[in-house]
């Protein structure tokens, strides 16, 4: 009986940020209009294509009898072919990603998981199947899939300094969107991305950035500590620095938009100051974009 | 105390802490600001950065200077520096306090008692008994040593004396000093004076002296005299300072009897100078009025000058009969009167019934015979109340037939037909001589001119009355001035002419003298001293040493040699005294009186008022090390980088709102507050409080008229809105129909233009409750605080005569019946404006006919909004009374503030009733 009813209260404390993050993401996705992803011809599917004359061959059980009537001649109800994809989402789950540098601000990790609902959210509407990268959840579709997706993104912090892109659970030919603020080893997002491309895998990089991250508006003496403590820099004039942090973080975002560039991935720098829909926007779009 | 470059301190040991600042530098120099430690992700870019310029990891020489700088003042700080330190030992023994005590003091006498009250904590501490003496009021017997604490309890009764120290009294007081060691503190008046040096030879023999010394100087006035058309006043100082001018203000009755300021003017001292003259130019009717000057804002009895008859001038009337003789001026009955009068009193001429009217002091005719029965009636009156009518006999007198027969009012004496002429072409004998002036004659004393010789006169009839009517005869004991008194007033009757036809009297000196005596003129001086000996003064007023005026009351009279004499003492003090005749003013400062400051030894430590004042800078010192590490810690942040961090934006803020925090006086919205503040008054009935600035006094006036309003409300028609507090500096007055006034002992004086404002609201019938709050303990004859401050607040306002509430005031029926009008007291006095004498009490009514209007004030101390005070959830917020007596009490206060309402908002209609058997007979015809 105590068991049980220590599961249950286990169970609620785990499902308790599940509503939020999914509601959060519903009315984030409920910003972009799906449009029509459907493969534009005739085929299985759940939505209406068209009516076409019946003809030889027809069961006759496909024959649409309250359009048949209006006419003399028997039509057809065609439905329009709609092919489940894949999409595979990454959501950095590193030390780093929980950095936010304003109260008012979400952590980067925050809005990643957000983005990342949100695109599931989107992409489940529109017939996909998504699931989450590393094997965690294998792609599904339908509103159960979408719970597991919030509770699993909604899952405390990884032990990691800096998140590498996984590619376990990637499916051949599949799509896959890797939310991260690729601070890292940038070669290992490079061998990552690589061993997706071979897959065929082809996706977008969506890196999250905090403002500060951005303009580096420190002055004086200063230790810098990595959000897990492994690594720390100290500086006499923190100001100094400035400009070659923005040359080597210009740098990075460029290596990121030319690795993309040669595997066939499209790349957006997004800051958390930054509303989340253009960002959504920028995601659902770049999926849109080779289907 | 150390002392250190005219510096001192309290414990100069914490100084030694100055020596562990370069210690301090040399740690504080090696530890480098701390680091900040900032979680940054972007970490990872930053790998392998190194600075570009070798930094020391040193604080900035700059920064430790500030922090040394800071803490020295803070070490400073702590060892209690003191500028202008006062050596004051404690001293051991006993301590007399010997204060001058005379008029001088009383300018600053707060301040000199706060300095005993100092040096009486001083000699508490040290358990040493105190003996405090007044100089001007020297105790008998033995200096009277006590503890210090029974002296603290008697120093409210300590007051000044008008006078100053006999010197022959100083010196009888220095002999006979007791011999025991002790040290003085000599609170100075700042003049010198005799005696002083004997005193102070005495009491350096018995211990160390220290002397307490104004650095101002003193102000004094001298006696009022005529130059010219004006009057002069001359006003004194001791010690020549730079340039200064003070208002001189004269100040007497109004023609409605109140008294007021008169005229004023400026008394400017000349650098270096000791004398300020002012000359006034006043018009004889002002001139008349003026009781006494003073010098504006000095309270001492010195910057006082009392004024008697000699500064007043007299109004004499000069009517002469018909004249024939055009022209000839030497002739003329008035001539040689004018000459005589002409200087010393103001002369007026006209016909009789004019003058009658201007009801001048002495009227003379000069041979007029006949008057009209009504002048003959109308200067009856005016003698019988107090007129002085003075006759001359002349060719015309003589040949009427007036007082022939019977005795005539306005003539002394009865007088025989023709008159009779000596010693002329036609007559034998000698022109007469004059007899030597009686003893009890008005003109005793005066010396006869050898060359006065009398040729012509009228005789009066031989009469029982006739010999106590003569006051002047001639050398055969004919009577030459003959006196009767008539009611108030008195008749005389010169039996020659008023020109030299009859008498050569009018060419000579005495003819002046004996006007004088007569009071027909005034007299130049005042009396000498053979007029004085033998005569008795009664004091009528007094000055005490503040310069304020008292009923003499029961006091002593004076002989007048002691007047002649001048100096002023216990036996006789400055004021008014009456004679037979005159009034005498005693003033503080004689005639040849000039202040000379005091000069003390140089082995005599003087201790100034204000001159030179320790200053502690034990706080500024703290403030500088607070405000400099208040620097350092903005240096620091900016140095490591805080400020221009990423949150700096939040320091311009922060240091914005600092600035800012100040709030916008209240002024700049000034003419909409007024305007609000208007509409709230006026919107409904308001009743309205005086803002004392004591803000738990004005809390519960708010509360109490807040109290009287809501019974107002729920027992009568009048249904008041929330009361208001009023700033009499700012606001407009003329919207209350009542302000409540209670009476602080520190409340501030309002300014002179408040005064204009209040009077011009009571003067437009306001009225203003002024409540003592004291249980008018003063009308048993203490004299509280209360009363005091009552009397300083009230005495520039417009107020009536006074009286207690009569049992037939409106007050008692203006909505209810009372008898007495308790508060959270319940003394039965309460004052208001006087009824009219004539009131006459009206038949059929228990009341009298009363004056028309409301009395602009009433004045109690009852402290009646405490009585009715409620707070916001309508408790009482005071008790007053015990049980149900105390009930009843309250709802007497409630009663009498009904009662006060109605009576401010409906006047005395309820006194109307007395018209009632008037309108009835009127209904019923």
């Amino acid at each position: 009986m105590s068991e049980a009813v220590r599961l249950r209260a286990r169970a609620e404390g785990l499902a308790a940020p599940l509503p939020p993050l999914l509601a959060e993401a519903e009315h984030l996705a409920s910003t972009v209009l799906p449009g029509v992803h459907g493969r534009r011809r005739a085929g299985m599917g759940d939505e209406f294509w068209q009516y076409r004359p019946a003809h030889a061959g027809d069961e006759a059980r496909q024959i649409d009898w309250r359009r048949s009537a209006r006419s003399d001649a028997h039509f057809v109800r065609e439905k329009e072919w709609q092919a489940a994809q894949s999409v595979v989402i990454w959501a950095d789950d590193a030390l780093s990603m929980n950095f936010t540098s304003d109260r008012n601000l979400p952590a980067k990790r925050e809005r990643a998981a957000l983005l990342a609902m949100a695109l599931a959210v989107l992409l489940v509407r529109g017939g996909e199947r998504v699931g989450l990268a590393g094997g965690a959840i294998a792609p599904a579709g339908g509103e159960v899939q979408l719970v597991r997706l919030a509770r699993a993104l909604a899952a405390p912090a990884g032990a990691r300094d800096f998140g590498v892109p996984e590619t376990a659970g990637l499916v051949a030919h599949s799509r896959a969107v890797f939310i991260s603020d690729f601070l890292g080893e940038v070669a290992l997002v490079e061998e990552r991305l690589a061993e997706a491309a071979e897959r065929g895998v082809t996706g977008a990089l969506l890196q999250v950035l905090d403002p500060q991250e951005e303009s580096f508006p420190f002055d004086g003496r200063t230790i810098f500590e990595s959000m897990g403590r492994t690594l720390s820099h100290e500086t006499l004039k923190a100001a100094d620095l400035r400009d070659r942090y923005l040359q080597r973080l210009a740098a990075r975002k460029a290596r990121l938009a030319d690795l993309a560039r040669r595997t066939g991935w499209q790349y957006h720098c997004h800051h958390s100051s930054e509303p989340a829909s253009t960002a959504l926007l920028w995601a659902y779009g770049a999926l849109e974009r080779r289907a | 105390m150390a002392t250190f470059l005219g510096i001192g301190f309290t414990s100069p040991w914490l100084l030694l802490g100055l020596a562990a600042l370069p210690i301090l530098w040399i740690l504080l120099r090696a530890v480098p600001p701390a680091p900040v430690r900032r979680l940054f992700p972007g970490v990872a870019l930053l790998a392998g950065l190194s600075d570009d310029e070798s930094q020391t990891e040193r604080t900035p020489w700059w920064l430790l200077l500030l922090r040394m700088l800071a803490l020295a003042a803070a070490i400073i700080g702590f060892a209690g520096p003191v500028l202008n330190p006062q050596e004051r030992s404690p001293g051991s023994g006993p301590l007399l306090i010997v204060l001058d005590g005379t008029w001088a003091d009383a300018r600053d006498w707060p301040r000199r008692m706060e300095r005993v009250a100092v040096a009486l904590d001083e000699a508490e501490r040290a358990a040493r008994p105190v003996a405090l003496v007044l100089l001007a009021d020297l105790p008998p017997g033995d200096l009277p040593f006590q503890a210090a604490g029974a002296w603290r309890s008697r120093l409210p009764g300590i007051i000044p004396r008008p006078w100053e120290p006999q010197p022959s009294a100083l010196e009888e007081w220095a002999a006979s000093l007791e011999a025991g060691p002790f040290d003085t503190l000599w609170l100075s008046d700042g003049l010198a004076r005799p005696g002083r040096e004997a005193v102070l030879a005495a009491l350096e023999a018995r211990g160390t002296v220290t002397v307490f010394e104004s650095p101002r100087p003193v102000l004094a006035l001298r006696g009022a005299e005529f130059a010219g058309d004006g009057v002069k006043v001359t006003a004194l100082r001791s010690g020549a300072q730079g340039e200064v001018a003070y208002q001189l203000r004269a100040i007497g009755p109004d023609p409605t009897g109140t008294e007021r300021q008169l005229a004023s003017g400026l008394l400017a001292f000349a650098p270096g100078a000791t004398e300020a003259t002012a000359e006034l130019a006043l018009p004889p009717e002002v001139r008349n009025r003026v009781s006494r000057f003073e010098i504006a804002g000095q309270r001492s009895a010195g910057a006082v000058s009392l004024t008697d008859d000699s500064l007043k001038r007299r109004e004499v009337a000069l009517i002469a009969g018909r004249s024939e003789r055009e022209g000839l001026e030497l002739l003329s009955p008035l001539y040689y009167l004018r000459q005589a009068l002409a200087p010393t009193a103001d002369l007026i001429e006209g016909d009789i019934a004019d003058i009658v009217l201007a009801s001048p002091d002495a009227i003379i005719l000069a041979d007029v015979a006949r008057l009209a029965d009504a002048e003959a009636s109308a200067l009856l009156e005016w003698v019988r109340e107090g007129g002085l009518l003075v006759r001359f006999a002349g060719p015309r007198l003589a040949a009427s037939d007036v007082a022939r027969n019977e005795e005539d009012p306005l003539m002394p004496v009865r007088l025989r037909a023709g008159g009779r002429s000596v010693g002329g072409t036609m007559s034998w004998g000698e022109p007469k001589a004059l007899r030597p002036f009686a003893k009890d004659s008005p003109f005793f004393g005066l010396p006869i001119p050898e060359d006065v010789r009398v040729s012509a006169q009228v005789m009066a009839q031989p009469d029982p009355q006739l010999s106590r009517r003569v006051i002047a005869a001639l050398a055969d004991g004919t009577p030459l001035v003959t006196r009767r008194f008539e009611g108030a007033g008195q008749v005389v009757l010169f039996h020659v002419t008023a020109n030299a036809e009859w008498s050569s009297l009018p060419l000579s000196g005495l003819f002046v003298q004996m006007l004088e005596r007569l009071a027909v003129s005034t007299r130049p001086e005042r009396p000498d001293a053979a007029e004085l000996a033998g005569t008795t003064w009664t004091p009528v007023e007094v000055l005490d040493a503040f310069g304020s005026m008292r009923e003499a009351g029961a006091l002593a009279g004076v002989p007048g040699e002691r007047i002649v004499e001048g100096a002023i003492g216990p036996d006789m003090p400055p004021g008014l005294y009456a004679g037979a005749e005159r009034r005498i003013a005693v003033n503080v400062i004689g005639s040849g009186r000039v202040l000379e400051p005091a000069a003390w030894p140089e082995r005599i430590a003087v201790e100034g008022l204000e001159l030179v004042r320790e200053t502690a800078l034990r706080g500024w010192l703290l403030v500088l090390a607070l405000a400099l590490l208040m620097a350092d810690i903005i240096a620091s942040l900016w140095l490591s980088g805080r400020l221009r961090g990423p949150r700096a934006a939040a320091l311009p803020v922060l240091l914005a709102a600092l600035l800012l925090a100040p709030p916008q006086p209240a002024g700049a919205q000034g003419g909409e507050a007024e305007e609000s503040f208007a509409l709230d008054a006026t919107a409904n009935t308001v009743l309205a409080y005086v803002l004392t600035g004591d803000s738990r006094l004005d809390a519960i006036s708010e509360a109490g008229l807040r109290g009287l309003s809501d019974v107002l409300f729920r027992r009568t028609s009048v249904e008041p809105a929330d009361p208001i507090g009023v700033d009499l500096e700012r606001d407009e007055l003329s919207f209350f129909p009542f302000l409540y006034w209670p009476v602080s002992p520190d409340q501030p004086m309002p300014s002179a233009e408040a005064y204009v404002k209040l009077n011009r609201y009571l003067r437009t019938g306001g009225m203003i409750m002024f409540d003592t709050r004291d249980a008018d303990l003063a009308g048993l004859g203490a004299d509280t605080p209360n009363r005091r401050k009552l009397q300083q607040l009230a005495a520039p306002l417009d107020i009536p005569p006074l009286e207690p509430v009569p049992a037939d005031h409106v007050l008692t029926r203006a909505f209810y019946l009372l008898q007495d009008f308790p508060g959270r007291h319940a003394s039965r006095e309460v004052w208001v404006e006087a009824a009219p004498p004539g009131a006459e009490l009206v038949e059929g009514m228990p009341f009298r006919n009363l004056n028309d209007n409301v009395t602009p004030v009433i004045i109690g101390g009852n402290d009646w909004a405490a009585a009715w005070a409620v707070d916001s959830m309508g408790g009482y917020m005071f008790p007053v009374g015990r049980g149900n007596a105390g009930d009843r009490q309250r709802e007497m206060a409630y009663r009498f503030g009904v009662n006060l309402v109605m009576y401010v908002l409906t006047g005395n209609y309820k006194s109307d009733q007395v018209h009632v058997p008037a309108l009835l007979e009127r209904l019923g015809q």
